[in-house]
């Protein structure tokens, strides 16, 4: 006996911006009806419903799981919410994968929403509550002060330079000009990062996603349910994840080792021994341009100390050898933090189905990877992917 | 399906009102250290966790932050199911049956005592646009639904006050709960109204405690446990949040979750299987209500046989023999934790002076709470 194989057979995902009429809820019945739509189901034929909503502070609402409830389809089903920060999006589809690989429901529907623009008057304020009550909060610490200090280190253990990181911020944001989704795909230079605005040093406004609203859904079903839906299933071959210590100033932030860990237990699964070569297609989480870089690294799709060459050489360009966000990523898409990590995932789908358009990677990848991260940089989930 | 699932370890702080001198932390790292001592377990043994939290009541905005640490979990596969405790039992119980895991443990928390404005708190979980403006304290819709529920169920308010007086003097000889106390009929009838014909004494006061919960794949827990108790059926449900469309009177949540948890089961009559429950009592009516839901009695039945003294701890039926939510507190995200608990120390005849004769299958179940519609059950056996 084992786990039951589970495919991914549907998808939805609504632009990413700033929403002033839909409410929460609104968001996540979109993105439930095009995920829907897309695979010809019905909400009938989902058995269950599992959401990832990142902090109720955004939408500033309590159980805002509960809230959701209708929004997301799961009104009278079966119906769990995972939370681990930024991480979430990319757990959405390791919870939903216990679901169906459990053997205990044959469908289950993913859903992730954020509207983080419904905090006034920024979403950081939410992030203010996330420290230490008794050793941090008093320091009255802002997210961007604690990834200030991460991409120092990391800079300076590996002596990369401002200008390297910029070039992800490039990358990106052009990619996403030919993403449907996307809030901010741009043609921008190396300057304009390096010239924007130093928002704690060495982070730069353009070294960091916008906040966004939005949502994300994908259907998860057995393999037999799968085959009778679609032609075309992508498999979730491998799922990892794991939550280092919470005394973040404890651990030496140049590398992630959290993110090592849930790869490792991902590719064991999927049965990669060599994965920059067995990866073909990556979305590592890009919230910020150094964290694309910090998160190659810890996936082992390079060796420490070699992801900048790695972009300098156009290797995870889309036409690369292994593209990394060809979607354009929270940089260029938008950051609504669950569904980000969702819109990840969903673009592996779509790039293993041949079915990405203009962000279409070259190569006919069979296997890929969507990788997410939160919390006090402690978070790592990633899933495989294969055709 | 089904691999076999045992619960081989508990471990728990006990409920009580307050506890100045123990962190949150704290309190999860003595139950955790329970758990695993009466397992019998390193934490390095174990293959995952499931935590349970919610931000707004953790006084965190991403309270799975502090998830790891405390339970032995750091760098491991760990993950927090904002919901009920009985919900993420549930999600242990999908990650043993996918073979990944054979060994998993489920942790959750109250602190309730951190809390100093519950009831502000709770209006947050209200619609923001539709219910919320109205600014009224969150208790008026318990007062609501009880009186919709009565007069549905053609239930005496008697009845209510009897569920009180039952669990606080069960909670009376239980070690574990706090607020145990010898109450009359007539003293819970006669108490403030708070939201008409709810009154103060219908309502579970709040309590700090931990649980943790070290639960096994069958050959694993038969090689590791003597005693192990079976988890035979768990299943969760959501009704709708919608304050304007739901149903009032029934709460078809635990009708849905119960009747999928007895299908795995493999439990056909609940009323004559089910030999003694732990359910939700929030509020008193709350386990009337719930236990019509649950069909371990007959629509309409609860209260006349609450009065009859069926569910008393020495009748046919003994429903929250350790005490329930008005007797043990309530813990927010853990109620569910503490149901299963006590389930599993009765069929473990470890109860003490609560000890039930006999019994061999119990259930529990627990329910969000205000304004939720969501809850879950879960049945074991010895």
């Amino acid at each position: 006996m084992g786990y039951r194989r589970v495919a991914i057979v549907g998808a939805g995902l609504t632009k990413f911006h700033r929403y002033a009429l839909e409410t929460p809820k609104e968001l996540a019945f979109e993105a439930v009806k095009m995920a829907l739509a897309s695979c010809e189901m019905e909400l009938n034929d989902i058995q269950s419903v599992c959401l990832g909503t990142a902090p109720d502070a955004f939408d500033g609402v309590h159980h805002n799981g509960e809230y959701l409830t209708d929004g997301a389809g799961a009104f009278r089903k079966p119906y769990m919410r995972h939370f681990v920060g930024g991480g979430t999006g990319v757990m959405g589809p390791i919870h939903g994968w216990f679901h169906v690989a459990s053997g205990m429901f044959d469908t289950c529907m993913v859903v992730a929403e954020e509207k983080m623009s419904s905090i006034y008057p920024h979403p950081a304020g939410a992030f203010l509550t996330i420290f230490d009550h008794t050793t941090e909060q008093p320091i009255k610490p802002t997210l961007i002060w604690i990834f200030a200090i991460e991409m120092a280190r990391f800079m300076h253990k590996h002596g990369y330079t401002k200008e390297d990181i910029a070039k992800v911020a490039v990358k990106n944001k052009k990619n996403a000009l030919d993403h449907p989704s996307a809030q901010l795909g741009s043609e921008i230079t190396v300057e304009d990062v390096l010239n924007s605005e130093v928002m704690a040093y060495p982070v730069n406004r353009l070294d960091i996603s916008p906040t966004s609203d939005g949502a994300a859904a994908i259907i998860l079903a057995s393999e037999n349910v799968a085959r009778r839906i679609t032609d075309k299933p992508v498999w979730l071959d491998g799922i990892g994840y794991c939550l280092d210590t919470a005394y973040w100033c404890n651990r030496d932030l140049y590398y992630p080792d959290y993110v090592e860990v849930a790869a490792n237990a991902a590719y064991k699964m999927a049965g990669i021994t060599e994965p920059s070569k067995q990866i073909h297609v990556a979305e590592p989480y890009d919230p910020f341009t150094y964290k694309e870089l910090h998160h190659i690294e810890g996936l082992g799709l390079c060796k420490r100390g070699e992801s900048v060459k790695m972009l300098l050489d156009g290797v995870t360009q889309r036409n690369g050898n292994l593209p990394c966000c060809p979607s354009g990523g929270a940089l260029g898409v938008g950051n609504p933090i669950a569904a980000t990590g969702l819109m990840k995932v969903i673009e592996i789908f779509l790039q293993l189905r041949g079915e990405a358009g203009k962000r279409q990677v070259s190569g006919n990848p069979t296997c890929g990877l969507a990788q997410a991260w939160g919390d006090l940089m402690q978070v790592g989930t990633v899933v495989v992917m294969r055709r | 399906m089904t691999r076999g699932i045992a619960v081989i370890g508990v471990g728990t702080t006990g409920f009580r009102a307050t506890t100045p001198d123990l962190s949150y932390r704290d309190l999860t790292y003595e139950a955790a250290k329970k758990a695993y001592l009466d397992a019998g377990l390193e934490p390095k043994e174990i293959g995952a966790w499931v935590a349970t939290s919610e931000d707004f009541v953790e006084g965190y905005s991403i309270a799975d932050e502090y998830s790891p640490d405390q339970l032995g979990a750091v760098l491991r596969p760990i993950y927090t199911v904002p919901g009920d405790f009985l919900q993420s039992l549930g999600s242990a119980v999908m990650m043993l049956n996918s073979y990944l895991y054979d060994i998993v443990a489920v942790q959750g928390l109250s602190k309730a005592s951190n809390m100093t404005t519950k009831s502000y708190l709770m209006d947050f979980a209200l619609d923001p646009v539709y219910n919320r403006p109205l600014n009224q304290h969150s208790d008026y819709l318990a007062g609501m639904e009880m009186n919709r529920f009565l007069f549905e169920s053609n239930t005496a308010r008697e009845a209510c006050a009897k569920v009180v007086v039952k669990n606080r003097r069960n909670a009376m000889f239980n070690p574990l709960a706090g607020h145990g106390c010898d109450l009359t009929l007539d003293y819970v009838l006669a108490s403030a109204t708070v939201a008409y014909p709810l009154t103060e004494m219908d309502i579970a006061q709040y309590s700090d405690g931990a649980v943790v919960m070290v639960l096994a794949a069958k050959d694993t827990a038969m090689s590791l446990s003597k005693r192990p108790i079976w988890l035979r059926g768990i299943s969760w449900c959501s009704d709708t949040p919608s304050l304007e469309n739901r149903d009032w009177g029934r709460a078809y949540y635990a009708q849905l979750a119960g009747d999928m948890a007895y299908k795995m089961a493999g439990i056909r009559s609940p009323r004559t299987d089910i030999d003694f429950a732990e359910i939700n009592d929030e509020f008193s009516y709350k386990e009337l209500q719930h236990l019509e839901a649950l069909r371990l009695c007959n629509p309409g039945e609860a209260g006349v046989l609450t009065m009859d003294g069926v569910t008393e701890i020495d009748g046919s039926l003994p429903v929250n023999p350790a005490g329930g939510c008005l007797g043990a507190g309530n813990l927010y995200e853990c109620n569910g934790g503490r149901a299963a608990l006590e389930v599993v120390i009765q069929l473990r005849g470890e109860a003490g002076r609560n000890q039930l004769k006999d019994v061999s299958t119990g259930l529990a179940m627990s329910w969000r709470g205000l304004p939720t519609t969501t809850g879950a059950v879960a049945v074991f056996s010895n």
